[in-house]
C-alpha cells in the first residue's frame, strides 16, 4: 500500500470516528449547545480542553519554530502552559460560580453596562478571527501534504471541511469528539517522538532523551545530544541551539502575553463553565494541563532531534565532510519527503554553484563568508524550509514506518479541526447569544438564534480563509498575535471584575478600549493594516520597531495599560453600587453555586 | 448558616476566607513567575555553573522545568482551597 492511500486511510478513519460520536451527542437546545448542559467530568473536561487547546499552532507549528531557533522559542513552552496557572487561581472558579454562559456576559453584568458588554464581545471576535486565521494556515499545510496538492488548494478545501464540521453540533458533540481528537493527536504526537527518541539516544521518553547522551556517535565517547547539536549548527554558521539570542525584555513581555493571552480567550474560558461544581473547576484547570504537558514535555525533544536529522541528511558525512548530492535527494529513498514536502510549495532547494550538491548554511553568517568563498559555496542552497512543514515531515525525515506517518497527517488535522471549531464557536456565540440576542435582538426564537449562530461562523471562516491565504507569520506566530490581543482585553477586565470592587462601568470600558486599540494598533503597524502585506510602517523586527518591543510581544503592555486606565478611570468617578460589590461577593465564595442560569 | 451570613462572615473577618485565598494566590504566583521569568530567562545565568544533560539547568527550566511547576501548582491550588472552602463552610452543598 503507497504511502498517499495509508494516509487516507488514517485520516478517513479518524474523520469517520469524529463525525459519528457528534452525530450521536448532537445538540438540541441551546443550552446544550453552548455548555453541554454541565454534566462533564473534571477528567474528561480537562481532556476536551487540551483537545481544543492544542491547535495547528501547538501541534504543526510550534516544535518547527523551536527547532529553527532553539533556547529563544521556548517562550511558546513557558506562555502556554503558564496561563493555566492564571487561569486556574484568578478566574476558572469564580466564572463557574457566577454561572452564565459566555464571558462577555459575565463583564456586562459585573460592569453592569450593555457597553462593557458589547466592547467585550468586540474584543472576542477580534482575537478569535486572528487566532482562526492562523489555523487556517495550519489547514492549509496539512491538507496540502496529506493531498499532495498546494498550499492554497489544502487551504481551501480544509476550509470546507472545518465549517462542515463544526456546524454539525454544538459543545455537547464537539465535547465527546473532542475526547477522541485527543487520543488521536497524542498519539500521532508522542510515538514518533519516541522511535526517534530510540533511534537518537535509546532513551523511550523523549523529555528525558532531550537531555541524554547521543547512541549515533558510535566511537567518539559519549556526547550529549544538545551538545552535539550546538556543535553542528554552529560548524555552519547558525547561532547555538541552547544559548540566548534575544534580549530579555522581549523574551519577559512575550511569554507574558502568551500566558495571560492563554487565561482570557474565551473558546478555553467558555470550557470551565462546563464542569458541574466550583471545585470541579479548580481541578479541570489541572487536568487540562496534564494532558496538554504530555505534548508541551515532548515537543522540545521534537524540536531539537528534528534539527538534529535535518542537519545530518544535509551533511551525511559530518558538517566538514561533503553536502549531499543531488543525485542522492532525488534517488535515495531517505530523501523521498523532500520530493513529497516540493510539491506543497513549502520546501525547496537550488544548486546554486552548479556542483551537484546541495549546501545547507547560513549565508548571511560572517563567519561563513571565508569559508562559503574557499569551496566556492554561493549561497545557502536549500532555499526554503517553511517551519510549519516540520512536525508533519518529522517522521518521514526519520524515515519511520508508513503507517506511524498516516498517524501523524490524521494527529495534525485533528489538532487544527478542534481549535476551529471551539473557536468558530465562541465567535457564533459571540455574535448570536451575547451580540443579536443580548442586545439587538432580545425576542429572538431560539431556531433563529441557531441559525444565525451558523451564518456567524460562515462569515468567521470566510474571513479567516481569505487572510489565512497570505498570513502574517507561521501558524504558531499568528496565534501569538491573537493571545496578544485577548491578553490586552478580556483578561484584566475579568481579573479586575473578580479582585476589586472598585472598578467600575466606565473604568472597565475604557481599559478594554485602550487596551485593545494600543495593541492593534501596533501590530498593524509591524504587520501590515488588517495583515495585508507591505502597508506596515515599522519593519517587524527587534530593532525596528517602534518601541523596541515585537509585535509578538506587545500584548503584556496592552494589559497593564488597560489595568491602569481602567483604575485610574474607576478612582475618579462614580463607585460601584452596592448590588455590584455583593455580586462580587458572592462570586467569591463557592457556596450556593447551582446550576447555570440563562438570562 | 445563610449564604448572606457567611458572605458576611468572611468579608468581617480580616483573616477570612477571602484574604487566605489571596494569600495562597500569591505564593503560589511568586513561585509561577520564579521559575519562568526567574529560572528560565532573567536568572538563566546565575544557573548557569549548573549542568543538566549537555546544558545548564536555566535551559531546562525554560523547556520543561517550569511546566513541571506549573502542574504542581494548580493541584496544590485545587486541594488547598477545596480544603479552606470547608474549614470555612463555604464549600457546595
Amino acid at each position: 500500500m503507497d504511502q498517499f492511500t495509508l494516509n487516507l486511510l488514517f485520516v478517513g478513519a479518524s474523520f469517520a470516528l469524529y463525525i459519528g460520536i457528534a452525530v450521536w451527542a448532537r445538540a438540541g437546545s441551546t443550552s446544550e449547545f453552548y455548555a453541554a448542559g454541565r454534566g462533564v467530568h473534571p477528567v474528561t473536561n480537562g481532556m476536551a480542553t487540551a483537545a481544543d487547546w492544542m491547535s495547528a499552532a501547538s501541534f504543526i507549528s510550534m516544535a518547527g519554530l523551536i527547532a529553527f531557533t532553539g533556547y529563544d522559542n521556548s517562550s511558546f513552552l513557558m506562555g502556554w502552559t503558564g496561563g493555566y496557572v492564571l487561569l486556574a487561581l484568578l478566574l476558572a472558579p469564580y466564572l463557574r460560580k457566577f454561572g452564565k454562559f459566555t464571558v462577555s456576559e459575565f463583564i456586562g453584568d459585573r460592569f453592569y453596562s450593555p457597553t462593557a458588554r458589547l466592547v467585550a464581545v468586540i474584543c472576542l471576535i477580534v482575537a478569535s478571527t486572528t487566532y482562526v486565521i492562523g489555523q487556517m494556515t495550519g489547514v492549509g499545510v496539512a491538507f496540502g501534504r496529506f493531498l499532495e496538492i498546494s498550499n492554497t488548494a489544502g487551504l481551501l478545501i480544509g476550509a470546507c471541511v472545518v465549517f462542515a464540521y463544526a456546524v454539525f453540533g454544538g459543545m455537547k458533540g464537539v465535547t465527546y469528539t473532542q475526547v477522541a481528537q485527543y487520543v488521536v493527536l497524542i498519539m500521532a504526537y508522542t510515538i514518533p517522538a519516541v522511535f526517534i527518541s530510540l533511534q537518537l539516544t535509546g532513551m523511550p521518553i523523549p523529555a528525558l532523551g532531550l537531555f541524554s547522551e547521543t547512541t549515533a556517535t558510535g566511537g567518539e565517547g559519549s556526547v550529549y545530544l544538545l551538545t552535539k547539536l550546538d556543535q553542528i549548527v554552529t560548524d555552519l554558521g547558525f547561532a547555538s541551539y541552547t544559548e540566548a539570542h534575544k534580549d530579555n525584555l522581549n523574551m519577559v513581555l512575550f511569554t507574558l502575553s502568551l500566558m495571560i493571552g492563554t487565561a482570557g480567550l474565551p473558546h478555553v474560558i467558555m470550557r470551565f463553565f462546563t464542569v458541574p461544581k466550583v471545585s470541579d473547576a479548580r481541578w479541570s484547570a489541572g487536568w487540562a494541563l496534564v494532558f496538554i504537558a504530555l505534548l508541551y514535555l515532548t515537543a522540545p525533544a521534537v524540536g531539537a532531534m528534528a534539527r538534529l536529522n535535518i542537519t545530518e541528511l544535509m551533511w551525511p558525512n559530518g558538517t566538514n565532510g561533503e553536502a549531499v548530492s543531488v543525485e542522492t535527494i532525488e534517488s535515495d529513498e531517505r530523501y523521498d519527503w523532500m520530493a513529497t514536502w516540493q510539491k506543497t510549495g513549502l520546501l525547496d532547494w537550488e544548486d546554486k554553484n552548479g556542483d551537484g550538491k546541495i549546501q545547507y548554511y547560513n549565508d548571511e553568517s560572517d563567519a561563513m563568508t571565508a569559508k562559503a568563498a574557499e569551496n566556492g559555496w554561493e549561497g545557502n542552497e536549500l532555499t526554503n524550509f517553511n517551519r510549519d512543514i516540520l512536525v508533519l515531515a518529522n517522521p518521514e525525515i526519520a524515515n519511520l514506518p508508513g503507517w506511524v506517518i498516516g498517524l501523524v497527517a490524521a494527529g495534525g488535522l485533528a489538532a487544527a479541526l478542534s481549535t476551529a471549531a471551539g473557536l468558530l464557536l465562541a465567535i457564533s456565540s459571540a455574535v448570536s447569544h451575547d451580540l443579536l440576542k443580548g442586545q439587538l435582538t432580545p425576542n429572538m426564537s431560539e431556531k433563529a438564534e441557531l441559525l444565525s449562530a451558523r451564518i456567524a461562523m460562515a462569515v468567521a471562516i470566510g474571513v479567516a480563509t481569505i487572510l489565512g491565504l497570505n498570513p502574517p507569520g507561521f501558524a504558531a506566530q499568528t496565534v501569538a498575535l491573537a493571545f496578544g490581543l485577548a491578553a490586552a482585553s478580556i483578561f484584566p477586565a475579568l481579573m479586575m471584575g473578580i479582585f476589586s470592587k472598585r472598578v467600575n462601568n466606565v473604568g472597565a470600558v475604557s481599559g478594554m478600549l485602550a487596551g485593545l486599540i494600543f495593541t492593534l494598533v501596533y501590530i498593524f503597524l509591524h504587520k501590515g493594516w488588517l495583515f495585508i502585506a507591505g502597508t506596515n510602517s515599522f519593519p517587524d523586527t527587534v530593532d525596528g520597531s517602534l518601541f523596541g518591543i515585537q509585535s509578538t510581544a506587545i500584548g503584556a503592555v496592552g494589559a497593564l495599560i488597560n489595568f491602569g486606565v481602567a483604575y485610574a478611570v474607576s478612582m475618579s468617578t462614580r463607585d460601584t453600587p452596592q448590588e455590584i460589590k455583593d455580586l462580587v461577593e458572592s462570586v467569591r465564595v463557592p457556596a450556593g453555586a447551582g446550576a447555570a442560569v440563562d438570562h | 448558616m445563610t449564604d448572606q451570613s457567611i458572605r458576611t462572615k468572611a468579608a468581617e473577618d480580616g483573616t477570612g476566607y477571602w484574604s487566605a485565598n489571596i494569600r495562597i494566590i500569591t505564593i503560589s504566583l511568586i513561585i509561577w513567575a520564579l521559575v519562568s521569568f526567574g529560572f528560565g530567562i532573567l536568572l538563566r545565568p546565575v544557573l548557569a555553573g549548573i549542568e543538566v544533560g549537555g546544558t545548564d539547568l536555566g535551559f531546562w527550566f525554560a523547556q520543561q522545568g517550569s511546566i513541571l511547576v506549573f502542574l504542581g501548582l494548580i493541584f496544590f491550588y485545587a486541594w488547598r482551597m477545596n480544603k479552606l472552602d470547608r474549614e470555612y463552610g463555604v464549600e457546595e452543598d
